[in-house]
């Protein structure tokens, strides 16, 4: 189990903290959406719900936009487009 | 809020495929609540006074309900300010305080509140800095561990484990140890005229204990400032200026720091008059409506909890549940003085501690030769332990909701998660001895019970994590190394 960040083509991609607790989906993400350009599509898979309360926060905060969210059986997928 | 978007959520009741039990989460929610209510009914045939611990039980699985449904976690309230600038769970925290106080207020004035305040001294903000440090790596505090636990995260019990042994090894430690000890403590200590089985000379903890914690006094503002009414002292006093306007006084330091920038840029303000920032807190406060509505209730809960002991105590003519014990004929594992761990309200390291110490008597190590365990708390069997009890509801409520949600899994941490938790809890565990608690028992029962040493704590803990996250992005970054594309 690994954290996996991958360019899936351009201006999309992956980023898998499945597995991982606090703080580091949250952490990951923010390190990761700092890479991307304006436009670039993140999406997001985790399965540790606390997490997804900061990262919500997270994309208001910084005005990025939350643009899907599959919740099931506790793993998260979601997609974020930055600001 | 910004980004409501739509979700593909399961229906949380699980209806959509069915009858409700077509889910097994919701048939296990259903176990445990039958656990519960049975296992209640059972130890309440035994011996009525067992409702002393159930309550601890019930209030457990109540707590854990909450948490679970705000994700409520007290660590991220200072870990996530300064790792990713998210105030979120500052200010649930914050709003929980609030309600506490008012709701600690008003069981002082039925005259049945619990609580002791702690003394006042250096140890405070070390400890509190030694968890705060600590929580960042493990990934919760002391409660969100078992919050965690009961979602099915096995890392998070390493957590638990690991701040229940660390505790009972930490108190228990002397050898060369002593010779860290000032001298000044050492005489004091001894100069106590303890018990001789206790061996105070012999044992850092000990000597912490008695020869400079007991020389330190504390004490609630109500006192400090000569409040001599019942009402306006527990709610002017301990309530509103105790915690409520700190209170306050941090969700407007919260909103400009971290809230501020991000709200005037969403609606569009470049020149913000007094009401734009007063609808800017409001919109960080319900920025998170679970994690708001969680603060709320845990606060009304906390307070309830302390009423239900507290008039318990009264009812049964008790101060200790050890008391209840011995007339019960459970004497094993109790303090030579008959007592037993027993606040009477929300509290956590101290009854891990005691699993810890547990265990280790068990194993054949002596465990009762110092002051923590056998002069004040004891070692009872983790089956009439109540507040083990309260710990364990709250792994119980919340693996119940985390069911009935579609978010309970079991989780194996990766090596590196698993030295996380166990090196986080062994330092979370240092930190709440050294602190006299964790961030309930030291912050956010102090703080609402108008003791100010709670603040010191908070402060403390919040210097350790600021520590705690340069320590983590450090370890990102040298993990990452040179590739572009690693994190």
């Amino acid at each position: 189990m690994a954290v996996k960040f991958e360019k899936v083509s351009d201006g999309d991609y992956l980023l898998d903290v499945t597995g991982y607790v606090c703080p580091h989906p949250q952490m990951y993400t923010k390190k990761v959406m700092g890479k991307l350009e304006s436009g670039d599509v993140l999406t997001l898979i985790f399965d540790n719900p606390s997490s997804g309360e900061s990262i919500v926060a997270m994309c208001d905060s910084d005005g990025n936009e939350l643009l899907e969210r599959s919740d099931e059986s506790g793993t998260f997928r979601w997609r974020i487009r930055k600001a | 809020m910004a980004n409501d978007v739509k979700t593909a959520t399961i229906d949380a009741a699980g209806l959509r495929n069915g009858v409700w039990y077509s889910h097994k989460g919701n048939v296990y929610a259903l176990g445990i609540v039958l656990l519960v209510a049975l296992g209640s009914v059972w130890a309440l045939a035994q011996d009525l006074r067992w409702i002393y611990l159930l309550v601890y039980v019930w209030f457990g699985l109540g707590y854990g309900i909450f948490l679970q449904y705000g994700r409520f976690c007290m660590a991220s309230a200072v870990r996530d300010l300064f790792a990713v600038g998210v105030p979120r769970m500052a200010v649930g925290m914050l709003i929980a305080v609030m309600l506490f106080s008012l709701t600690a207020a008003l069981v002082k004035v039925l005259g049945v509140s619990t609580f002791h305040p702690h003394p006042l001294g250096w140890h405070i903000i070390i400890g509190g800095a030694i968890f705060g440090f600590g929580i960042v790596f493990t990934g919760g505090c002391a409660t969100g561990s078992l919050y965690k636990s009961g979602e099915g995260n096995l890392g998070s019990m390493l957590v638990v484990l690991s701040i229940s042994f660390s505790q009972a090894i930490y108190v228990t430690l002397g050898g060369w140890l002593n010779k860290l000890v000032p001298a000044s403590w050492t005489q004091s200590a001894v100069a106590k005229d303890m018990p001789a089985e206790l061996t105070v000379g012999n044992g850092w903890f000990d000597q912490f204990t008695a020869g400079y914690i007991w020389d330190l006094t504390g004490g609630q503002l109500s006192d400090q400032l000569g409040f001599e009414g019942l009402f306006t002292g527990a709610f002017f006093g301990n309530a509103l200026l105790g915690a409520i306007v700190p209170s306050l006084l941090l969700m407007i330091y919260l909103y400009q720091t971290a809230y501020r920038k991000g709200y005037q840029r969403r609606f569009k303000i470049e020149t913000p008059r007094l009401g734009d920032h007063l609808r800017g807190i409001w919109s960080m406060v319900t920025a998170s409506r679970t994690t708001a509505i969680a603060g709320l209730c845990l606060g009304l809960l906390a307070g309830a909890h302390m009423w239900a002991t507290g008039e318990l105590r009264e009812h049964y003519g008790i101060f200790n549940f050890g008391e209840m014990l011995v007339d019960m004929g459970h004497t094993a594992g109790l303090s030579i003085q008959d007592t037993v761990f027993d606040p009477g309200y929300w509290y956590i390291t101290t009854q891990e501690a005691q699993w810890g110490a547990w265990a280790l008597d068990k194993a054949g190590v002596q465990m009762t030769d110092n002051i923590f365990f056998g002069l004040e708390n004891g070692i009872p069997n983790p089956l009439i332990n109540a507040p083990g009890w309260m710990s364990i509801g709250i792994i119980l409520g919340a693996a119940l909701l985390a069911l009935v949600r579609h978010e309970f899994r079991w989780k194996v941490p990766s090596l590196e998660t698993a030295m996380f938790a166990i090196i986080g809890g062994a330092l979370m565990g240092l930190g709440a001895r050294i602190a006299l608690g964790c961030n309930i028992g030291a912050f956010f029962a102090t703080v609402t019970n108008g003791d100010l040493s709670g603040w010191i704590f908070l402060a403390g803990m919040a210097a350790g994590a600021w520590v705690g996250v340069k320590g983590f992005n450090w370890w990102m970054e040298w993990r990452a190394g040179d590739d572009e594309l690693a994190i």
